[in-house]
């Protein structure tokens, strides 16, 4: 059953001969023909090429290369719908870029492949990365491994759902309030949200260009700091990416105890509205981070109940910017009109799913005159508040800990109604977004009937990452969550 | 919000909406706005506003001449094109 290893896993196979990255890529193709009909994670994939692209793999590991110089040499890893992979399409999810093919790689996509990965398919979002579980996708949604009633999390759900069905090793998401963390931790899988700044967003479709940031999904903590190191560090093609060294995160995964490690725990977030479950099993990860020697601190974040109405101010302001470019001129659908306005509006009116129209009107009246300062400069400003609590907090403590979600998957349909109560379920997540720091989510128990998973959020300041992946692996390491899988695996 | 009018936004946003979309969108923003509505309430009085979390100054790459986009890939995505160019409906008569 080569598609449930982990990427460790098998690279150290591939590495001793024992399988092919051919036979791997099989693996992931046999998975899919299996459970894509009940998932929908993938909205493409082009089988001849990533077939090609692992028979180089297999090539180079029969001619000796060196795993130190390429760590993901022959591993299928696949992408949210939103990187450009040249010659592949990039869709969004949305209606508008239908028949688009990308005239180029993003920078995290030409990284993976030197470092050797087998990058194939394309998996569903919701539409613009704007949304909280798939649904808002022009193409439908993806459907939850451990129960298909069940929404996969959002907007990366077709990474969550593929990784957690095993179909693939790994895949890349963004996460601009949560994309990455909320979905892995529906679907019980690890998700990672680097530092703004660390991961090159060159190639990538900006939703909110001030929040994106692009991570992993993986099995466990170590793959995710693999493919991290593999993706990291600063590209000139990005200015917003930080001219810095990258660590070696391997470092972090050597040490199982957590003495002399302070945790945060957030008095704000304990919220209303929470499961019992998960309010319960966020007890017991806490006993446990506790028996491995950290010590819990009550911390305070006092501007969290404004996290979400700065959000929602800042992620669409920008939004009406960025997505300004989608009209009918250059690539993607074309309604025609009288004149460039007509044309542009109709094509905009017909390309985007309501989501997406919901966010670029409320965007543009945040940013209209008479209300810029009322709205956008003021969401700017309690924005800086928002930050200085968690550096204040980071002061006291190395990491802060959460439950990634207030609830576990919720039901196709539950929420796709009242977009104000879709927003609500990020409310965990999206502070780490607006303060710019780095964030982990990891499985930490699962509901009893149905058994649906939950995770844990791990935060720490910029260019925190070792420290997460210190607290995470040790976490990880001593509890058996990671290794439950799906019925669908 | 009761100043909130969306056929005057979803026209400055350059997305037209037909009169069923204008109802539901519009309530649904009336909702958020309500919610949003709440910033007024902090105290941002001396506080410098944040554009991005990680501010870097004055980004220059070495100003070293590189290959762009080739002209036809360009083009090649493009729903109308002519004679080597982007196509649009006319702008002046």
């Amino acid at each position: 059953m080569l598609h449930q290893l982990t990427v460790a896993e098998l690279t150290d196979r591939l590495d001793r001969r024992e399988c092919s990255s051919t036979e791997a890529l099989e693996a992931c193709l046999g998975q899919m023909a299996r459970v894509e009909g009940q998932l929908h994670s993938f909205l493409s994939w082009d089988e001849a090429d990533a077939r090609r692209q692992a028979a180089v793999a297999d090539a180079a590991i029969a001619s000796g290369a060196y795993r130190v110089e390429r760590p993901l040499l022959g591993v299928p890893i696949a992408l949210k719908d939103v990187f450009c992979q040249q010659g592949q399409p990039c869709g969004c999810g949305s209606r508008i870029l239908q028949g688009f093919v990308s005239p180029y790689d993003a920078t995290v996509v030409a990284r993976l492949k030197a470092a050797g990965a087998v990058v194939f398919g394309r998996l569903n979002m919701d539409e613009f990365a704007m949304g909280s579980s798939t649904e808002n996708s022009a193409y439908g949604p993806t459907l939850n491994p451990w129960d298909t009633s069940r929404i996969p999390g959002g907007s990366s759900g077709g990474c969550a759902a593929a990784v957690s069905a095993n179909e693939c090793f790994a895949a890349l998401g963004s996460d601009t309030g949560g994309s990455i963390r909320q979905p892995a931790a529906l679907c019980g899988i690890v998700g990672l949200k680097p530092t703004y700044g660390l991961v090159s967003r060159y190639g990538l479709v900006a939703f909110a260009s001030s929040l994106d940031q692009v991570g992993p999904f993986t099995k466990d903590i170590r793959d995710s700091a693999l493919v991290l190191q593999s993706i990291a560090g600063h590209d000139l093609h990005d200015s917003t990416s930080l001219p810095a060294p990258v660590p070696d995160y391997r470092t972090a995964l050597t040490e199982g105890s957590l003495k002399g490690v302070r945790l945060g725990l957030p008095k704000e977030y304990q919220v209303g509205g929470m499961d019992p479950e998960v309010t319960a099993a966020f007890e017991s990860a806490l006993k446990q981070l506790t028996s491995l020697g950290a010590e819990l601190v009550e911390v305070s974040l006092p501007h969290t109940e404004y996290a979400a109405a700065t959000y929602y101010i800042i992620a669409p302001a920008e939004a009406s910017a960025n997505l300004s470019r989608f009209d009918g001129v250059r690539y993607g659908l074309r309604v025609d009109g009288s004149s460039p306005e007509e044309m542009n509006s109709r094509t905009r009116g017909a390309g985007f799913g309501p989501e997406v129209k919901r966010r670029i009107i409320l965007g543009t009246y945040v940013l209209s005159s008479g209300y810029y300062d009322a709205f956008y400069v003021r969401a700017q400003k309690v924005r800086t508040l928002i930050r200085q609590d968690f550096l204040q907090a980071f002061e006291q403590v190395d990491a802060i800990v959460t439950p990634t979600t207030p609830t576990p998957a919720f039901r196709l349909g539950e929420k796709s109604e009242d977009p104000l109560q879709m927003y609500l379920s990020d409310i965990f997540t999206i502070s780490c977004n607006l303060a710019g720091i780095c964030g982990v989510s990891v499985p930490c128990g699962l509901t009893r009937s149905p058994r649906l998973p939950m995770g844990l959020q791990i935060l720490a300041p910029p260019f925190g990452e070792s420290t997460l992946f210190r607290v995470a692996h040790a976490y990880e390491q001593s509890t058996p969550w990671h290794r439950e899988r799906s019925p669908l695996s | 919000m009761s100043d909130f009018d969306i056929r005057y936004v979803s026209r400055l946003a350059r997305v037209s909406l037909t009169p069923v979309e204008e109802e539901k969108l519009g309530n649904q923003l009336g909702l958020i706005l309500g919610y949003i509505a709440q910033l007024k309430e902090v105290d941002v009085n001396g506080v410098e506003p944040l554009a991005h979390a990680i501010p870097l100054v004055n980004v220059t790459r070495p100003d070293v001449p590189t290959g762009s986009l080739d002209h036809e890939e360009a083009l090649r995505n493009a729903p109308a094109r002519s004679n080597g160019l982007f196509v649009v409906p006319k702008i002046v008569e």
